[in-house]
């Protein structure tokens, strides 16, 4: 193995594992530096599939068997014009998603959000149920009068949870109602340009 | 054999889109004109495309006239001609849609401006994949849908579907990097692209390289196919996206990638090594999409799920690796691409005319509008299967194929197809009994706008009895798929000697590389 290929070899490498790290990210801008770098790497896996180096591969300047193999170097250049075009267009995608969300995050889908929210619901339940146990307890060992104290502070917990839920459920909602609605985005839009 | 016709479903849409970039917004009549042609003109070019392979054997055509390993060979044979002539065909139906909704919306010059030419690319990309024959020209041709697509599913900016745009983006690239590293690897390791050449030279590989080269591209189409556990991205990205980008990206999209296997599975990698794992992705892949379907309180987001299932109808045929096997999934491809962007155009006059497509909101639809009663209901049996509708003569294609086949896994197949298809009837059946059937509830009033629903431009979508511009595609739509019915002895000849001719590779081969 020739030197030129082990360091095509460890770019390519290098280049692949940062781009399908972040790639990973929830936010579209590291996803679209994740896509930038992952291109190259495979970019560069292509022109290495195209065999050992040799001269410009034109008829009266190189002898024929001393040619590179143009072939992986079309396909790359094919390849680099397309993963252009595509971080062109996700760019304007960050920009519309800020306008719309404030930020560049892509979102859970919808099943996903659903089964969060019952995971969260089933949590606070879970933990209202461990605080009534342990009221039952107190008053069991300390007599009643121990155990009103702690029951009241139990509804007031109680309250407080069921309080929050709500909040959370309202938030989320009026979310997805203002990204839903174009008019109010094409508004931000605009005082952001008076700014 | 070279044939002028063959490139021509890629050139014309790919001009038609230049034409229309180049005039804006203006010269509404013309440009509609040119769309409706050109599509029209390719329905054409595809029948006679059909005839010529059936009767000639595969056509070829050499851009430029190089020889072949220098130049980007285009070939039809059976199999693509077929798919491109059942995908013309619903283009031109939901362009013809997707004009009528532009004229019922007043929203005209975004619709010319953005969604023509973007859904002329689209065309000419999913063309240019079904006559590559070349696995760079493959990615091109996919690259092409895609972008095209990402355009289509983001249109008008809105929340929704810029948010689930991002998902739908980034799985999508990712699927055309891994597919991008096949090429690479095939490359490296045969030193040729184009796939007749590959065929001969994929045989003498070790094993090993075989088995990499094999997984790796299976895995990229899997994605685009909406093959279990790799389907989790569409039933969430195709609902919010206007009717007609939703109609053409349901019937066409996913069957790209379900021909892509087709091809590589026969072509590249004859015998049925891997088999078991395309059945048992495809029982999978039924299952959970139908389970998915019943637990939906949404009919775009139930269509999304059914959608995701019967693709698993095809990769079993596929797994099976037989001819009849083959040539049930051709005939389901054909079925399935028409019956499910007919459900998908229904909806969205079901939307127009009810104000919603949530099952908790619509009621009593069969006796406010008893026409759209039929209209969804016709294509719905026939998802369903129920004889004597193509989707019946589909499912019972595979499962004699299934049964002929004969080994434990293709019986288990057969089970789990035929508990699939009594599902999903389930799943529609639930939908008509809460829209059509039961009291009438809540139907807007004409002109009401309808709450969280946007058109193709973004724009706000009122109520309204559809105009027959809408109506009239989805008629035109269930009458092809019921032609299926009527010429289903010829159709299934046509299937099987398509699918005798991809088992056999010689032709295809001989025709691309002549001795």
């Amino acid at each position: 193995m020739s030197g030129t290929a082990v360091a095509l070899l460890v770019a390519i490498a290098a280049l692949v594992s940062c781009g399908v790290f972040l790639i990973l990210e929830r936010s579209l801008t590291r996803i679209i530096l994740g896509v930038i770098l992952l291109g190259n790497g495979v970019n560069l896996f292509i022109l290495a599939a195209g065999g050992p180096p040799g001269g410009a591969p034109l008829l009266g300047v190189t002898p024929v068997p001393q040619m590179g193999d143009p072939l992986p170097q079309v396909m790359v250049l094919t390849a680099i014009v397309i993963t252009l075009a595509l971080v062109a267009f996700l760019l304007s995608l960050v920009h519309r998603g800020r306008q719309l969300t404030g930020d560049d995050e892509v979102r859970d889908d919808e099943e996903d959000r659903r089964v969060i929210a019952r995971a969260e619901r089933e949590m606070a339940w879970g933990r209202i149920a461990e605080e009534t146990a342990r009221v039952r307890r107190i008053e069991a060992e300390r007599g009643r009068r121990a155990g009103r104290r702690a029951r009241r502070e139990l509804r007031a917990a109680v309250r407080e949870e069921r309080r929050e839920i709500r909040r959370r459920l309202r938030a989320e909602w009026e979310r997805q109602m203002a990204a839903d609605d174009p008019d109010r985005a094409i508004d931000t839009t605009m005082e952001e340009d008076t700014r | 054999m070279s044939n002028a016709l063959v490139p021509l479903p890629v050139v014309l849409p790919l001009f038609a889109a230049g034409i229309k970039l180049a005039i804006g917004p203006r010269l509404a009549r013309t440009q509609r004109g040119i769309t409706v042609g050109v599509l029209a003109l390719i329905v054409v070019i595809a029948a006679v495309l059909v005839h010529q392979t059936d009767a000639h054997g595969p056509q070829t055509m050499r851009p430029g006239g190089w020889p072949v390993p220098i130049a980007v060979v285009l070939v039809v044979d059976r199999l693509s001609a077929l798919i491109l002539l059942i995908s013309s065909v619903i283009t031109l139906a939901v362009v013809v849609y997707a004009i009528g909704q532009g004229s019922a919306d007043k929203d005209e010059a975004t619709p010319l401006a953005v969604f023509h030419p973007a859904y002329l690319a689209l065309v000419a990309g999913v063309s240019d994949a079904f006559v590559a024959g070349d696995l760079f020209n493959l990615y091109v041709g996919f690259e092409i849908l895609l972008t095209a697509s990402y355009v289509l599913i983001t249109l008008g900016g809105t929340g929704a579907r810029v948010r689930a745009g991002m998902t739908y983006i980034v799985v999508s690239l990712v699927s055309s990097m891994i597919f991008l590293i096949a090429v690479g690897l095939c490359y490296a390791a045969t030193g040729t692209l184009t796939m007749a050449q590959l065929a001969g030279r994929l045989d003498a590989l070790p094993d090993g390289v075989r088995l990499i080269l094999q997984l790796t591209l299976l895995v990229a189409f899997g994605i685009k196919a909406a093959v279990f556990p790799l389907s989790a991205w569409l039933p969430d990205s195709y609902p919010t996206t206007p009717a007609p980008v939703t109609a053409v990206f349901a019937g066409l999209l996913t069957k790209v990638g379900v021909y892509a296997m087709i091809r590589i599975q026969t072509l590249l990698f004859p015998g049925d090594r891997l088999g078991t794992l395309l059945l048992v992705a495809a029982a999978l892949t039924m299952l959970i999409g139908v389970l998915g379907a019943v637990a939906q309180t949404d009919i775009k987001r139930m269509l999304s799920f059914t959608l995701v299932s019967h693709i698993g109808y095809m990769v079993f045929g596929v797994g099976l690796a037989t001819v009849a096997g083959l040539a049930g999934a051709i005939f389901y491809v054909a079925h399935h691409i028409t019956v499910q962007t007919t459900l998908f155009l229904v909806t969205g006059l079901i939307e127009r005319r009810g104000g919603s497509t949530s099952l908790t909101r619509l009621g009593g639809l069969a006796r406010v509008a008893p026409a759209l009663a039929v209209l969804f209901f016709v294509p719905a049996m026939n998802l369903a299967g129920i004889p004597p509708l193509s989707g019946f003569l589909g499912k019972l294609g595979l499962i004699q194929a299934g049964i002929a086949a004969g080994t434990a896994g293709a019986y288990a197949m057969v089970g789990v197809a035929l508990l699939t298809s009594l599902l999903t009837l389930y799943a529609i059946c639930w939908v008509w009994n809460r829209a059509f059937w039961g009291e009438r509830r809540q139907v807007p009033e004409p002109g009401q706008v309808i709450e969280g629903r946007r058109g193709i431009g973004g724009t706000a979508i009122t109520a309204a009895v559809p105009p027959p511009a809408m109506t009239g595609p989805a008629w035109a739509l269930v009458a092809f798929a019921t032609a299926f019915t009527v010429a289903a002895g010829p159709m299934v000849d046509y299937t099987r000697r398509a699918a005798a001719e991809l088992l056999a590779r010689a032709p295809y081969i001989a025709a691309v590389l002549p001795s």
